[in-house]
C-alpha cells in the first residue's frame, strides 16, 4: 500500500511496493498520459515530477515514491482548464507528430522552465536529451520551449500546478 | 483530375439523424503504387471516403488512413473543406471504421446510405472483387505517402465539391433562383440578388434526396482558400494533455494484461517450457504456450512481464544457430559474385552496353557498399487490446492497415471478417511495422482463450528483437568516364529487389546502364521501412555519384545538374538548396557540405547536409532541404514531415545497426539500439516548391537524401569516403 499525491489529489494504491510507478500511474491510477517507452530509463516517455523533480516513472518503484507529490500530464493544465504556457506553445509551434513521446517531452520542458526561466540552448540539450522523440519534432521542441520561456516567464517558471 | 469519372463514383443520402452524406468510392488506375507481397496482384485499387454534414452545420471528414503522426486527418480536411468552401472552424474528422462501409457496397449500405442506388458496374467489383479490394485497400490506406495523392485528390475533393453542387442545387430550387447565381462561403449559401442566406444543413435534406452529380467541378489552384495553408493539426491538442487515445491506452472493464517472448531465431518453436517460477509469481493468471510464442496473462503488465522474465524456454533448431552478420554480408558477395560470372543477372534496367562501355572508358570508378538492417522502433511498442466473446472478436489498435490485420486474422484463425470488428486509435509512431499482421493475430490467439478483454504489450525488447528489419543489404557500382569526364556507364548489382521498383533506378542521363540483381536468401525477415527501398538505393547511388563528381573533378552539384537532362523539377530542387546552404563558399577544417537528391513517391527532395567531422562520431550541424511535391496541402505540416524524415535517416545513418550473432538480433533497446538525441539534432530548413505537378507524398521522401548527403559531406571535409553504414557504434569511421 502506497499513500500518494498526484495531481493534487491524495490517491492510495494497494499493489506490490515493487511495481514501478509507471504501472501504478497507467493502470490503477488509470491515468495513461504517461506513455511506455523502453522500461529501463532510456527514452523518458515515462517522465512524471515527483516531489517536484522529473523522474522516469518506469525506473522508480512505487515505495520510493510512497508519501510523495506525483504530477503527471493530466496535471499540468491549470485546474481551470488552462493549458500551460509549455502546452500552449506546443500547440503554437506544432510540435507532436504522433504524439506518444509529447508527455514526456512536456514534462521534461516543465521542469526545466521552472528550474530556468530563461533556458540555453546548452540547458535545453541537457534537460531533454533524455527524452527521445522518434518523429524527430527536436527543432520544434527546442522553438517552443523558447516560445514558453519568452511568453509568460512568470507562468512557466511556476512550474506545474500540482508539483 | 483525368481520370476519376470513369474510375469513380458519387453516392449521396441522408442518414438517420438527419446529416447528409456523399462518398466517393475511387478506383485507382495502374499507376498506384504497389508494394510486392502486400498487394495481392496487378489492379484496381479502392477507397472510399465520406462526408457527413450534421444538422448543427459541422462538417465531418471520415478519413481512411491512419494517424502517425503525419497529421493526414488535417490535410483530408482541408482537401474537402477547400471544394465544398466549409467553415474551417467547424470541420472535423473522424477515423474511417475498418468496415466494409469503406471498400464493399452491401455493408456500406447498411452501415451509412440507407437506400441509395449505386450503379450495377460498380456494385458488382465491389461485391466481386472483395477480398482483393480489402487487400489492395490495406495497402492504400496508410503507406506509401498516399494519402494526399490519391484520396485526397480523388476522394475527399470530390465529395466536397459534390456536396456543394447539391446543396446549391437544393437551394435554388427552394428560393426559386438559378444555381448560376448562388454562391457559398464557410458553410453558407447565398444568393445575393434576393438577400437570401442559410447554412448549408438548412438544405441537407433537400440536398440528400438529390442524384450526385457525375462531374463535380473542382477548383483551379488559383481558387485555393485552405489547400496550400498551414492549417493547425486537429489532432494535437490532444496530444499536449495526454489525453490522445494510442491503443496501449486502451482501459476495458476485466481487463488482463500479456507479455509476450518470442523466439530468438526466427522459426524456432517452443520445445520445453519451465514455469513453476512464473505461475507462483502472485497476480500471474496464465502461461500460454503458443509454441511459436509463450505468452503470460496477469494483473497488470508489469508482473507478465516479470513472469516472461522467470520462465525458462527452450527452442527448437532452426539451422541458424551458428549464422552471423559477417556471414550474411559475405553470401551476400558470393551470390553477386556467381551471378556475374555465371551470367544469371536479374535484370532490372538495361540500355546500351554498360560494360563495353566501361572496359572502353578511359577512367573506370568503381565501390562496393552496404547498409544493416534496421527496426523500425516506433515510440509506441507493439501492442493491442483484444476482446473475444461469442465468436465475436473486438480489437483496439493502432495499425497502418486495419482492414488488411481484420482480414489477416480472420484467415490465420479462422473467423468470418464481419465476426472481427477493429477499433482504430492514434499510432504511436508506424514507420512500416504497424503495416504487418503478425501483432494482430498474436493478440487475438491470446485473447480467444479467455471471456474477458486482454491487452498484449510488448517489451521494447521484443519490440527490437520481433520486427520486420530493413533489410541489410549490398551493391556494386562501376562506371566509366570518357576522357572529358563525363560518365558513359552505370553497372549497377544489388541484392534484394523489393518496392517501390524505381527506387533502384537513376534520374541521371548516362547512356549505357545496367542494373541487375542477384538471387540470394534473406534470412530475417523483412518489411517496409520508412521509404521502403528507397532508403539503401537512395544511399549507395548518391553516395556513388559523388564518388564520380570527385573522380571527374567536378563540383558534386555542378556535375549532377549536367547529368539532370530534361529534369527541370530536379535542377530547381538542387539549385534551391545550393543557394539555401550557400554552397561553394569555403569551409573550415573539418567541416563539409554534401549533396544528395532523391525522388521517392513522386516527391523530389535534395537535401544538404553540413557536418562537423573533427569527433569520433561525426557531428549534423545543419540540413537544409528542398522538396517539390507538386502541391504541399499543409506548407507546415509537410515541413513537419520532412524535418522528422530527416531526423529518422540521419538516426539511420549515425547509429542504426541490428546484427544478427548466432542466428539472432543482438540489440535490444535504446542503448544498444540509439537514436538521435536532443544534443546532437541539427538545425533543419526546408523550403517547399510547388512545381504544379502531380501530388507527391510527404512522409517518406525526405528521409532517402539524409544517408548520402551526411556521408558526402563526410568526404567533403575529411576526404574519407563512407560506404558502409552506421558511422557510429560499428567502428567504421575510422
Ligand atoms: S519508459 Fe521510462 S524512460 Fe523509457
Ligand atoms: S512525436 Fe512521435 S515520438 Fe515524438
Amino acid at each position: 500500500m502506497a499513500t500518494l499525491t498526484v495531481n493534487g489529489e491524495a490517491r492510495t494504491v494497494d499493489v506490490d511496493p515493487q511495481m514501478p510507478l509507471l504501472w501504478a500511474i497507467r493502470e490503477h491510477l488509470k491515468l495513461p498520459g504517461t506513455k511506455f517507452g523502453c522500461g529501463i530509463a532510456q527514452c523518458g516517455a515515462c517522465t512524471v515530477h515527483l516531489n517536484g523533480a522529473p523522474v522516469r516513472a518506469c525506473s522508480v518503484p512505487l515505495s520510493a515514491a510512497d508519501g510523495g507529490e506525483v504530477t503527471t500530464i493530466e496535471g499540468v493544465a491549470g485546474q481551470d482548464g488552462a493549458l500551460h504556457a509549455v502546452q500552449q506553445a506546443w500547440i503554437d509551434v506544432q510540435v507532436p507528430q504522433c504524439g506518444y513521446c509529447q508527455s514526456g517531452q512536456i514534462m521534461s520542458a516543465v521542469a526545466l522552465l521552472r528550474d530556468k526561466p530563461n533556458p540555453t540552448d546548452a540547458d535545453i540539450d541537457a534537460a531533454m536529451r533524455g527524452n527521445i522523440c522518434r518523429c524527430g519534432a527536436y527543432g520544434r521542441i527546442r522553438a517552443a520551449i523558447k516560445a514558453a520561456a519568452s511568453q509568460t516567464p512568470s507562468r512557466a517558471a511556476g512550474g506545474s500546478n500540482h508539483g | 483530375m483525368g481520370k476519376w469519372t470513369r474510375r469513380g463514383l458519387i453516392a449521396a443520402g441522408v442518414l438517420t439523424g438527419g446529416a447528409f452524406a456523399v462518398g466517393v468510392g475511387i478506383r485507382e488506375g495502374h499507376r498506384a503504387p504497389r508494394l510486392a507481397g502486400m498487394v495481392a496482384g496487378e489492379g484496381e485499387t479502392l477507397v472510399n471516403v465520406w462526408v457527413k454534414l450534421a444538422q448543427d452545420n459541422t462538417i465531418t471528414a471520415i478519413v481512411p488512413h491512419s494517424e502517425m503522426g503525419q497529421g493526414v486527418f488535417t490535410a483530408m480536411a482541408q482537401m474537402l473543406a477547400e471544394e465544398m468552401d466549409a467553415d474551417w472552424e467547424h470541420v472535423t474528422f473522424e477515423q474511417a471504421p475498418a468496415h466494409e462501409a469503406y471498400a464493399n457496397y452491401p455493408l456500406g449500405k447498411g452501415y451509412l446510405l440507407g437506400d441509395i442506388r449505386v450503379p450495377g458496374l460498380v456494385a458488382d467489383s465491389l461485391n466481386g472483387g472483395m477480398l482483393r479490394v480489402a487487400q489492395n485497400m490495406s495497402l492504400q490506406i496508410t503507406g506509401g505517402s498516399t494519402a494526399v495523392r490519391f484520396t485526397g485528390q480523388t476522394g475527399m475533393r470530390v465529395a466536397g465539391a459534390a456536396a456543394r453542387e447539391m446543396l446549391v442545387r437544393a437551394a435554388a430550387r427552394e428560393w426559386g433562383a438559378p444555381a448560376a447565381e448562388i454562391r457559398t462561403e464557410k458553410s453558407h449559401l447565398f444568393h445575393d440578388a434576393s438577400g437570401r442566406t442559410a447554412p448549408y444543413a438548412t438544405f441537407a435534406a433537400a440536398a440528400g434526396a438529390m442524384s450526385p452529380p457525375v462531374q463535380p467541378r473542382l477548383k483551379s489552384r488559383e481558387q485555393y482558400a485552405l489547400m496550400g495553408q498551414s492549417a493547425k493539426r486537429l489532432d494535437i491538442p490532444a496530444k499536449v494533455d495526454g489525453s490522445a487515445v494510442f491503443a496501449i491506452d486502451v482501459d476495458l472493464p476485466d481487463m488482463a494484461y500479456a507479455a509476450v517472448a518470442g523466439p530468438p531465431v526466427f522459426g524456432a518453436r517452443v520445445t520445453r517450457l519451465d514455469d513453476a517460477a512464473a505461475k507462483a509469481m502472485p497476480g500471474v493468471r496464465e502461461v500460454i504456450n503458443e509454441g511459436d510464442f509463450v505468452a503470460v496473462v496477469a494483473d497488470g503488465y508489469w508482473r507478465a512481464e516479470q513472469a516472461i522474465a522467470a520462465l525458462d524456454i527452450a527452442w527448437t533448431q532452426t539451422g541458424r544457430e551458428t549464422l552471423g552478420q559477417d556471414a550474411i554480408y559475405a553470401q551476400f558477395r558470393t551470390d553477386m559474385a556467381r551471378a556475374v560470372e555465371t551470367g544469371q543477372e536479374q535484370r532490372d534496367v538495361r540500355s546500351g552496353d554498360a560494360r563495353g562501355a566501361a572496359a572502353a572508358a578511359s577512367q573506370r570508378v568503381e565501390a562496393e557498399y552496404s547498409v544493416p538492417y534496421l527496426a523500425h522502433a516506433a515510440m509506441e511498442p507493439i501492442n493491442a487490446v483484444a476482446h473475444v466473446k461469442d465468436g465475436k472478436v473486438d480489437l483496439w489498435i493502432g495499425h497502418q492497415n486495419p482492414l488488411g490485420a481484420r482480414d489477416a486474422i480472420a484467415k490465420a484463425l479462422g473467423y468470418d471478417r464481419h465476426a472481427i470488428t477493429v477499433h482504430t486509435c492514434f499510432l504511436g509512431g508506424g514507420f512500416g511495422r504497424k503495416s504487418e499482421a503478425d501483432y494482430p493475430i498474436m493478440a487475438v490467439r491470446i485473447a480467444q482463450r479467455f471471456n474477458h478483454p486482454v491487452k498484449m504489450i510488448w517489451s521494447r525488447e521484443q519490440d527490437i528483437r520481433q520486427d520486420f528489419y530493413r533489410p541489410a543489404t549490398t551493391a556494386r557500382v562501376i562506371a566509366g568516364l570518357s576522357e572529358d569526364n563525363m560518365p558513359v556507364s552505370w553497372d549497377y548489382q544489388f541484392v534484394h529487389k523489393n518496392d517501390p521498383v524505381e527506387a533502384t533506378h537513376i534520374p541521371y542521363a548516362i547512356e549505357n546502364q545496367f542494373i541487375h540483381f542477384a538471387e540470394t536468401e534473406n534470412p530475417i525477415r523483412f518489411g517496409p521501412w520508412r521509404s521502403v527501398d528507397h532508403t539503401q538505393h537512395g544511399f549507395f547511388i548518391e553516395s556513388f555519384i559523388d564518388e564520380l563528381a570527385h573522380a571527374a573533378q567536378q563540383d558534386p552539384v555542378a556535375f549532377r545538374r549536367t547529368l539532370l537532362v530534361d529534369k527541370p523539377r530536379h535542377i530547381a530542387v538542387l539549385d534551391a538548396v545550393a543557394e539555401m546552404s550557400g554552397w561553394g563558399r569555403p569551409m573550415p577544417d573539418q567541416r563539409g557540405l554534401g549533396v544528395a537528391l532523391v525522388e521517392s513517391f513522386g516527391t523530389i527532395v535534395a537535401e544538404i547536409v553540413e557536418v562537423d567531422a573533427s569527433g569520433a562520431v561525426p557531428r549534423v550541424v545543419n540540413v537544409w532541404a528542398a522538396a517539390d511535391a507538386g502541391f504541399v496541402v499543409n506548407p507546415d505540416g509537410f515541413t513537419a514531415q520532412i524535418e522528422s524524415a530527416v531526423i529518422y535517416g540521419l538516426t539511420a545513418a549515425l547509429y542504426g545497426n541490428i546484427s544478427v550473432e548466432n542466428g539472432a538480433v543482438v540489440q535490444s533497446n535504446f542503448h544498444d539500439y540509439p537514436m538521435l538525441r536532443m544534443d546532437d539534432a541539427p538545425a533543419i530548413a526546408v523550403r517547399i516548391i510547388n512545381s504544379d505537378a502531380n501530388f507527391g507524398g510527404g512522409g517518406e521522401p525526405g528521409t532517402p537524401p539524409a544517408a548520402p548527403a551526411l556521408a558526402n559531406a563526410i568526404f567533403a571535409a575529411k576526404g574519407q569516403r563512407i560506404r558502409a553504414l552506421p558511422l557510429a557504434g560499428g567502428g567504421r569511421l575510422a
